[in-house]
């Protein structure tokens, strides 16, 4: 009895974190969430915004209410580098003649459309043409949590190998005892039965991956400040995690697995076609990596966002229980997403590593 | 769309970021933590080894002074047999000894004693025989001290003699 009415607090305050979390993102507070000069007072809630907004990137972090972090833009020019705070965009105006949300940098006017900085003409409209030659190098939203994710990965692993050092042949002992199971996990499960006794060598790799990818799935389940984004989520960074394994699948790649893939046994006039099959499957091996864990996590992302949605949407607290009821199951589900997806990743990265360095006789 | 569009920045800082985790992780948490992980599991199992060869060398110890106690135990019994026949033939032979000597010593006893007592009755039928002479001479000699007697016993005797 009494656990279940801490578990109840503790759905409470968490269903008031989300509730507030989702206020702070579903009225317009920041200079980025509000398009154009339109000043209606009663917006009306479109949850596909609030949900594209969460699971998107952004130059700015919300905090608390209205209050919103604001991140370094770093843009790189076809003149050069510019560097402002997110928040110098705001309204400005030009000869008494209000211009919109801009920001005069040392090389063009800028505006931000969706979150995505834009160029803008003299005129204050969009200039598609200029916007091309500028790449946005910023310290996103998501940018500084895989900063925060870096730093804690670090802190934790760094610790827990010195305690490895102080603590020789004996037990493990706190978070050690804790992260040992899920390291020789990584080793047994993944790493040796598929790559044999090679494995060694791809060991920081899996591991590297592994739980890069787990602390980004539960730190993007933290429904508030500093969590609250969606990192591995975003297709720019499993792409990212996908290229590298292609590279070290390839790299890796001994002359069976070039055989296989140039002259693999088919009757001859096949091999072209084969050709065309195998590179193809060069490259859908990570492309599907890169897809599996961007779509699990944002699909876990969209789910709990749009359940909370539904109070918004029907305008009534009364929804919420059953909101909250489904939002706490699919949380459960979701961490369960987060490990097995991390789980995933690793295991199909060390599959294709070790059919590439697999010795054939 | 612009979902599935990487991003070009995050792109490059999830790069930059991967990089140094990589490196840092690899040569400063990873590599140390694998090297102890697989120490310590070498250390355990040459450990558990180690007790199974002491439990097998106990065991073999056991069975060797299972048999031995088992060899001694079979000596002892027999010594203790051996010791018994050893005994008992000692008894019976002093028993029959014991017996012939007794047999020996009476029979010994017996044969004296009949040479005793024969030796006795001839001493007493020679006295007995000299007394009854001294008795007799003296009868004699009492009776014919007048020699009427004589005359008269020798007519009675003669006369006898006639009458036959």
């Amino acid at each position: 009895m009494i656990n279940s009415s801490i578990l109840n607090l503790k759905l409470f305050r968490f269903s008031l974190i989300c509730a507030f979390f989702l206020i702070a993102g579903a009225f317009p507070k920041s200079a980025f969430s509000q398009e154009g000069t339109s000043a209606s007072k009663e917006k009306k809630f479109v949850p596909k915004d609030v949900i594209l907004e969460h699971i998107g990137d952004s130059h700015s972090w919300p905090v608390l209410g209205k209050t919103t972090l604001p991140l370094p833009v770093i843009l790189y020019t076809d003149k050069g580098l510019e560097l402002f705070s997110s928040d110098k965009i705001k309204e400005e105006e030009v000869n008494g003649e209000p211009k919109g949300k801009i920001y005069q940098g040392a090389h063009y006017t800028y505006t931000a459309e969706k979150d995505k900085i834009k160029v803008v003409d003299a005129n204050g409209n969009i200039d598609e043409a200029a916007s091309k030659k500028v790449f946005d190098f910023s310290i996103t939203r998501n940018v500084v949590s895989m900063f925060m994710a870096l730093a804690i990965l670090l802190i934790v692993f760094l610790n827990i190998s010195s305690s490895y050092k102080k603590r020789v042949g004996k037990a493990p002992k706190g978070l050690q005892s804790f992260l040992e199971p899920l390291i020789v996990f990584v080793r047994d499960d993944i790493a040796i039965p598929n790559m044999g006794s090679k494995y060694a060598r791809f060991m920081p790799l899996l591991l590297t991956i592994f739980f890069f990818i787990l602390i980004n799935n539960l730190l993007g389940m933290i429904p508030f400040f500093p969590g609250g984004y969606n990192l591995t989520g975003n297709i720019a960074v499993t792409a990212t995690l996908s290229v590298i394994i292609l590279f070290v699948v390839n790299l890796n790649g001994n002359k069976y697995y070039w055989k296989h893939i140039f002259l693999p046994d088919v009757p001859f006039w096949i091999l072209p076609i084969m050709w065309i099959v195998e590179i193809v499957g060069i490259f859908s091996k990570p492309i599907a990596l890169m897809i599996r864990l961007f779509a699990n996590i944002t699909a876990g992302h969209i789910v709990i966002l749009s359940l909370i949605s539904l109070i918004f949407i029907f305008k009534t607290l009364w929804v919420s229980p059953v909101s909250i009821g489904f939002v706490v199951f699919m949380d459960v589900i979701e961490v369960l997403v987060a490990f097995l997806q991390a789980y995933i990743f690793t295991l199909l990265s060390s599959l294709f590593i070790g059919m590439a360095i697999e010795e054939h006789h | 769309m612009e979902l599935v569009t990487p991003n070009l920045g995050l792109v490059f800082w999830t790069t930059i970021c991967f990089a140094i985790l990589l490196f840092l992780l690899g040569k400063y948490a990873w590599k140390p933590i694998l090297a102890a992980i697989s120490e310590r599991e070498k250390s355990i199992e040459s450990a558990l080894s180690m007790a199974e060869a002491a439990k097998e060398e106990m065991a073999r110890l056991t069975s060797e002074n299972d048999e031995l106690l088992k060899q001694a135990r079979i000596e002892r019994d027999l010594i203790l047999r051996e010791a018994k026949q050893v005994k008992d033939q000692i008894i019976s032979e002093a028993k029959e000894a014991a017996n012939i000597e007794g047999t020996r010593m009476i029979e010994r006893a017996r044969i004296e004693i009949d040479n005793q007592k024969a030796i006795a009755m001839a001493d007493v039928k020679n006295q007995v025989a000299t007394l009854s002479i001294e008795i007799a001479e003296k009868i004699l000699r009492k009776q014919f001290e007048d020699q009427h007697k004589q005359d008269q016993l020798v007519a009675d005797l003669l006369k006898e003699v006639k009458l036959k």
